[in-house]
């Protein structure tokens, strides 16, 4: 793993066939996720955004091709390696998945507390930190899943996702289900996140606005594959008419108006 | 991947400052073996200024700045400002300031007074919560009453779709499990009582102890048991992730009321099937009885069902049969009930399954034991 720092790729698919039965969701999909990146996933309902996202975190074995996550290829590694790869990625799943049997504190320290071995005092602190850093106040610690609103739990879901330090970050549509403000909080938390802790992450969006202000890169996934990869102007000079609808629909104007074209993402985004 | 030394640091005194040294790999991995030592320091350290050097630090996340952090903030306010951090290197001193604000601890469970007061608490509680709840299914009891009133009088909105569905799920298909239990509970009494009975030189008898518990009592009471666990606990996990899902709530803006289109065609379905049930147990336990009494005792069919004839009166299985109903309609009720009261979370579904059962298997006792004493008194 001694490639040069900034062009790594965290994760690399080629060639991916997922399907359900007979149903084929993706064939021949390709796609590099740079190392210190945010890149967002985009596509329309039943694209297969959220297959992909289980193929390569391991909850959906692909029928070809392969994926490699840290230079592994997952699903070819012993069960103690996958355990140490999974201790390197978080995931925060679309409704938070946080396990409601416990409290949002014990929630994230299930994570420590299964992997780390710490002692429960250090184990209470980190938890306490990861929540405060999600944007939650200390006394959601000890609330239970079932007391948190839509945005307190995916932020309560996201404590849990970095309760490790990960490296990779997977996001489920952070933003769906949240009010714009709400939204564009969570927006500024992941890139702040991604800056100050130098994370990767990997974000299925529908989210317009999240796509101007948070990704580095857009791969958009339509016709079983990803059909353009790069920054939002790159991708939209492809010129597919999917793409098209997409970035240039009355929603996609509007949110590239309110950004200014390229704004924060260009400021961040590198050289393709 | 390089290995950095696991996490340590050395104390040292150095200008009046109290010098902590940091070396080696500070992530939240490398933390455990250390936080006693640091917080034994940050206890001793009282009235002394910090300086801790970074300069070592070969690696450091969230957990290590924040632990750092901590170990800074154990001096006395009034020298805070003459505590600080040094050597650490541009990453690692962003790292520190992105989680400086960060730092407040945070509760992990709900806040529980003592022990005692707990339990009086609890004590409390679950009188109030009994209390409660009896009056709730009671009005639940009269909610569906006075909706099966209203249905009957207009029989075309009554669904009997639904209803032959429940009939098939919670009575036909519980056909095989109840007749087995019941043959085993026959041949089971059979067996006890001639082993009792040969002492006696009364072997005969066996027909009276079979015919009876089992017309009077096992038929049914095994048949509402079964339903109970069987029936009663998959309404109330069937309403109730309904409830999750917020369906109830759609039907209800819909115009439907839940009432009529799901707890009445359950319920319907049950008291229709639960006679049937209990029907074919009594049946299958006096087969069972007849056969242990043919095979362990030489009382051959014939010679059984004669002798039943004769001593035991009709009236016998008519106790049995006419508590089915009444049987079907709590068993129905507490599931439904129950499903209906599910609310927020996933567990909420479990923990109402459970009471759901549980308390439908004692209103069943307690129904039944009421029509013991019923029918004593009435001599029937």
């Amino acid at each position: 793993m001694a490639e040069s720092g900034a062009a790594r790729n965290i994760i690399e698919v080629r060639g991916l066939k997922t399907q359900f039965g007979e149903f084929v969701v993706q064939e021949n999909l390709d796609l590099d996720v740079r190392e210190g990146e945010i890149l967002g996933v985009v596509g329309g309902s039943g694209a297969g955004k959220s297959v992909l996202l289980r193929a390569i975190i391991g909850l959906k074995r692909p029928s070809a091709g392969s994926i490699r996550i840290f230079g592994e290829n997952f699903y070819e590694l012993s069960k103690k390696e996958q355990r140490e790869i999974e201790q390197r990625w978080g995931v925060l799943f679309q409704g938070g998945a946080l396990f409601s049997s416990l409290t949002v504190a014990q929630n994230v320290m299930a994570p420590i507390r299964e992997h780390l071995h710490l002692p429960d005092g250090l184990a209470r602190d980190i938890a306490a930190l990861k929540i405060s850093m999600s944007g939650l106040p200390p006394e959601a610690g000890a609330k239970y899943p079932s007391e948190l609103s839509g945005g307190m739990s995916k932020r309560a879901g996201l404590a849990r996702a970095l309760a490790l330090d990960p490296e990779l970050l997977f996001l489920d549509e952070p933003t769906a289900g949240l009010d714009p403000i709400g939204a564009a909080k969570f927006d500024d938390l992941i890139v702040n996140l991604k800056k100050f802790l130098g994370l990767t992450v990997f974000m299925v969006t529908h989210d317009l606005d999240t796509l101007h202000t948070a990704c580095d890169r857009v791969a958009v996934l339509a016709e079983k594959r990803v059909i353009a990869c790069g920054t939002i102007a790159e991708v939209r000079r492809s010129g597919h008419p999917w793409i098209e609808d997409y970035f240039g629909g009355p929603r996609g104007r509007a949110a590239l108006q309110s950004r200014g074209v390229g704004g924060r993402a260009g400021a961040q985004g590198e050289a393709f | 991947m390089q290995t950095a030394a696991a996490a340590g640091f050395e104390i040292g005194l150095e200008g009046g400052f109290l010098k902590l040294t940091a070396r080696g790999d500070w992530r939240a991995r490398f933390l455990g073996p250390i936080d006693e030592a640091l917080r034994d320091f940050e206890d001793d350290s009282t009235g002394r200024d910090i300086i801790i050097d970074m300069k070592d630090v070969e690696k450091l996340d969230t957990a290590g700045a924040m632990v750092l952090q901590r170990v800074l903030r154990s001096c006395p306010e009034r020298s805070s400002e003459r505590s600080r951090i040094v050597g650490a290197s541009q990453a690692h001193s962003e790292l520190l300031r992105q989680v400086e604000g960060h730092l407040a601890p945070c509760s992990v469970t709900p806040l529980h007074p003592n022990a005692v007061l707990m339990i009086l608490d609890r004590l409390g509680q679950g009188a109030v919560d009994a209390y409660f709840a009896s009056l709730q299914i009671l009005s639940f009891v009269g909610l569906t009453l006075s909706t099966a009133g209203r249905v009957l009088a207009q029989p075309r909105r009554l669904r009997l779709t639904s209803i032959f569905a429940h009939m098939e799920e919670a009575g036909l298909n519980a056909v095989p499990i109840v007749g087995l239990m019941s043959f085993l509970i026959g041949a089971v009494v059979a067996f006890m009582g001639a082993k009792i009975l040969r002492l006696f030189n009364a072997d005969i008898f066996v027909v009276e102890l079979v015919a009876l518990s089992v017309l009077r009592e096992f038929g049914v009471l095994l048949a509402a048991i079964l339903i109970a666990g069987r029936s009663g606990s998959a309404f109330t996990a069937q309403i109730g992730s309904m409830k999750i899902r917020e369906e109830i709530d759609a039907l209800r803006v819909l115009g439907l009321d839940p009432i009529e289109v799901l707890v009445l065609p359950r319920v319907i379905a049950l008291i229709l099937m639960m006679p049937v049930l209990a029907f074919l147990g009594a049946l299958l336990g006096l087969f069972g009885g007849i056969l242990v009494a043919w095979s362990a005792m030489d009382i051959s069919p014939a010679l059984f069902l004669g002798r039943m004839q004769e001593t035991i009166v009709m009236s016998n299985f008519w106790v049995g049969l006419i508590k089915a109903p009444f049987f079907a309609f709590a068993i129905g009720i507490v599931g439904c009930f129950q499903g209906m009261e599910v609310g927020g979370s996933a567990e909420s579904v479990g923990q109402r399954t459970t009471l759901s059962v549980v308390q439908s298997l004692f209103l069943v006792i307690v129904i039944d034991a009421f029509f013991a004493m019923f029918f004593l008194e009435i001599d029937f």
